[in-house]
């Protein structure tokens, strides 16, 4: 589609003495006589991709459909990753063994967004934190609401809030958002290697 | 190469099976094995690797920073010194070679991978062109060789027929290729019935879309001697770019190539094999040309992609180290004394990598 066929947007205007902007002539090619002029055009572009979850993030979804948050485990280590992806940074091997992880988690960082933006589903301001889910060892993204942002702290503990049992699906999507479940904060060993 | 560089070889090489389509693992599963290959065949672990390099592009994924996730696979906690070129892996190992020749490492894991099959491979390669005047027509990867191989035609050095040639050969010795996604016998009669895909190419004449990763060990010197009966030593390397736009370039030929050859002292000795990165059979038609091997149909006394080459196994990024890796075992088997690898990046033969290998020492 043609964006403009004369009004519109002016020519970007150049400094006097840098650049100079050529006049194009096209009289004398007699083909383009009474062509509509084209100042801009919009040519779309998109690629669709079929996405491969893989072996262990399948393995977390399909417990996720089921309400339950698994990590998995380093073989050699221990340490516990969620989501899992499959493979431990520690030791480069494939995480094979799954653990259930419990329904709460430390508010390790966060962050008050004040912006909105196209596409964010929530209004603003609300908190985006990093959650050290009890069980696992490294930290995953959640939103967190029913608290004034005023109120988050860092140690603060939080509970998900899922969907309903008949919107369950294979998707970290389930839970809604993440609450305070209004405990003591955590002490600040808990949760010291992640901050 | 430079005087005074020191001697780097490849000592261990790994690769996936090249699959069609990779529909289970996601691209760290996929390449976890490789890279545990790689290094238990030495006895190494991370800690004894100085310095990793790996080639993808996000692409063929559709994420951003895909790299990041699939560095787990080396396991890089503690971390590790490491870098990622968004080239295929041949350059890769280039910059294993450079940081080898400054004396910051003495031995390097290199890898690639690429899972080409989730997006719609032809369309995601249309956009490596510019964005302004050729981008937006959207022309697709079989496209532009198309018009390679039409211009190639119309010069009068290459026809049809000869293609038939190279792509029965091909897929013929890629029945001996365990990793190979597609081979077979195919006589050039039968390619030649088929009718093209997009005129002047055939299906034949085109490469397969595959999944599939590649990982090396480089090391130095003594430490090579160390670690392998038979190494196989980079006497030579270099890499060479074109223009990016296709309208400035005689897309017949490949002076990049010759170029960066010359720079590597191809022309020094004799070679009895070459792995070229060729994805479509007029380009492999034009890079024995650029190297001097004579005729591509492998008539000549150099053995000319015993593997299949990317004819019969094409996983993005990773072919081009696939080439050097194929070159490497053959030479470490003995079967090759003097090998030529080409490993091939951007549209139409654009950006050339020259690797010479050897055995002995």
């Amino acid at each position: 589609m043609s964006d403009d066929t004369g009004e519109g947007p002016a020519p970007i205007a150049l400094p006097d003495g840098l650049w100079f902007a050529p006049e194009v002539s096209v009289e004398g090619i007699s083909a383009l006589e009474g062509v509509e002029r084209v100042r801009s055009k919009r040519i779309p572009a998109r690629l669709d991709y079929t996405y491969t979850a893989g072996e262990a993030t399948s393995r977390s979804l399909a417990a996720m459909k089921e309400k339950r948050i698994i990590g998995e485990k380093c073989p050699e280590f221990g340490y516990v990753y969620t989501p899992p992806r499959g493979a431990s940074a520690n030791s480069g091997l494939p995480t094979t063994e799954q653990v259930e992880l419990a329904h709460r988690a430390i508010v390790t960082s966060f962050c008050v967004v004040n912006i909105s933006f196209i596409g964010q589903g929530v209004e603003v301001p609300y908190v985006n934190a990093n959650l050290l889910i009890e069980g696992a060892d490294t930290t995953t993204f959640g939103l967190i609401q029913e608290v004034d942002p005023s109120e988050i702290e860092m140690g603060m503990w939080v509970e998900p809030v899922w969907k309903p049992d008949e919107e369950l699906t294979h998707s970290w999507e389930n839970i809604k958002w993440w609450k305070p479940t209004g405990e003591p904060n955590a002490e600040l060993d808990l949760y010291r290697e992640h901050v | 190469m430079p005087a005074g560089s020191r001697d780097v070889a490849i000592v261990a090489v790994a690769q996936t099976e090249h699959k069609r389509s990779e529909t289970i693992k996601n691209d760290v599963e996929m390449i976890m094995p490789v890279l545990a290959e790689v290094k238990s065949s030495l006895g190494l672990t991370q800690a004894d690797l100085d310095f990793t390099c790996s080639g993808s592009t996000d692409y063929l994924a559709g994420t951003a920073f895909s790299f990041v996730t699939t560095l787990d696979g080396v396991g890089p906690m503690p971390p590790i010194a490491e870098s990622h070129v968004e080239q295929d892996g041949a350059w890769a190992l280039y910059e294993a070679w450079v940081k080898i020749q400054t004396g910051k490492a003495d031995t390097a894991l290199v890898y690639a991978y690429g899972k080409s099959s989730p997006g719609d491979l032809p369309k995601v390669l249309s956009r490596q062109m510019d964005p302004y005047y050729v981008g937006p027509l959207w022309p697709d990867a079989i496209d532009m060789a198309a018009l390679q191989g039409r211009a190639l035609l119309d010069s009068g050095r290459s026809s049809q027929d000869e293609w038939a040639e190279i792509a029965s050969a091909r897929r013929i010795a890629a029945k001996a290729n365990p990793n190979a996604t597609i081979s077979g016998d195919h006589t050039a009669a039968d390619i030649l019935a088929t009718d093209p895909l997009k005129d002047p190419l055939r299906l034949h004449d085109c490469c397969p879309i595959s999944d599939g990763a590649v990982a090396v060990v480089l090391a130095a010197g003594d430490r090579a001697r160390e670690l392998s009966d038979s190494p196989a030593w980079i006497t030579g390397i270099d890499h060479r770019i074109e223009a990016h736009s296709l309208g400035v370039r005689d897309l017949t030929s490949s002076p990049s190539t010759r170029l960066a050859a010359e720079k590597a002292g191809l022309g020094d000795k004799p070679v009895d094999l070459a792995e070229l990165h060729a994805c479509f059979t007029p380009q492999e038609v034009i890079l024995a040309e650029a190297l001097g091997l004579g005729a591509a149909g492998g008539s000549g006394s150099v053995s000319i992609n015993p593997s299949g080459g990317a004819l019969s196994a094409n996983p993005v990024m990773a072919a081009g180290l696939v080439r050097i890796a194929e070159a490497a075992s053959r030479i470490s088997a003995g079967e090759s004394e003097r090998a030529v690898a080409h490993a091939t990046s951007g549209p139409c033969l654009q950006q050339n990598l020259v690797c010479v290998l050897e055995g002995g020492k």
